[in-house]
């Protein structure tokens, strides 16, 4: 819900080029299971499948891609995964 | 959430750290012109502590000016929005009231996992700590701190269990 597409446009436009920015989360050995599943659940608005897919993919692979827009958008998520005490990124996409 | 009279003086002193630990470090507004007309940090590195590392990340791992330009607009509400937490979480603990509103459970999950964090990183906990536990001699000095933080884990996934129904 909070990625349409008119959103996911806008600031990152005016930048060197058109390639958008993603938020990354990385796996460490701190942060519960539950309680990412829960962040991306509260924060994203992430049903739970899609929350504990996400989940797993940072525990397992990891790293996950969690949102992607502007680079407002990616600021204010990666800034908000800070505040869960989540280690974000934020990178243009490859 | 029912604590004990000792749990709840545990948790309030860990508390009491935590806004201790995540205070910025003080600047002169004599000094720092542009803080002082709008609170922007005018240095803003990876902090040295390995901890404090960890609680404020760097946002960019290809691009240092970014990673200090957000560093400069956000390290300084984060710090706060810990401390915001942790003095939350006091004042439940001195409520003594057993009932959480949905703000105070935000409080208490932040809080939980900054704590959880910080001794963490002290602790050197890795995915291998079971393990590395197991084969600690019984009065080893670190069994206290590593007690304390698997309780800290057992609250912190009891109130996120309580918010994710299977």
């Amino acid at each position: 819900m909070s990625l349409s597409p008119a959103e996911v446009e806008s600031p990152a436009l005016s930048e060197t080029d058109d390639r958008p920015w993603i938020t990354i989360v990385w796996n460490d050995p701190v942060n519960l299971m539950s309680y990412v599943t829960y962040v991306f659940m509260t924060y994203f608005h992430y049903d739970r499948a899609k929350a504990e897919s996400l989940m797993l993919d940072v525990h397992e692979k990891g790293k996950a891609v969690v949102s992607n827009g502007g680079r407002e958008e990616m600021e204010r998520d990666v800034t908000a995964m800070h505040g869960y005490g989540l280690w974000a990124t934020m990178q243009k996409d490859d | 959430m029912r604590f004990d009279d000792q749990e709840s003086a545990l948790l309030a002193g860990l508390a009491a750290q935590v806004i201790d630990f995540v205070a910025p470090e003080p600047h002169d507004p004599a000094q720092d012109p542009l803080f002082a007309i709008v609170g922007i940090d005018p240095s803003a590195t990876l902090p040295d502590d390995p901890a404090l590392a960890r609680l404020f990340p760097d946002a960019f791992t290809d691009d240092d000016d970014a990673a200090a330009e957000f560093r400069r607009f956000t390290e300084r509400d984060l710090r706060a929005g810990k401390a915001a937490h942790a003095s939350t979480v006091i004042a439940s603990l001195e409520s003594r009231s057993d009932r959480l509103d949905a703000e105070q459970v935000a409080a208490w999950l932040g809080f939980l996992n900054d704590v959880r964090l910080t001794l963490g990183t002290r602790l050197g906990i890795s995915e291998d700590t079971q393990a590395e536990l197991a084969a600690l001699a019984p009065d080893d000095e670190r069994l206290g701190a590593y007690a304390l933080y698997d309780w800290l884990t057992y609250l912190q996934d009891s109130l996120v269990t309580l918010l994710l129904p299977r």
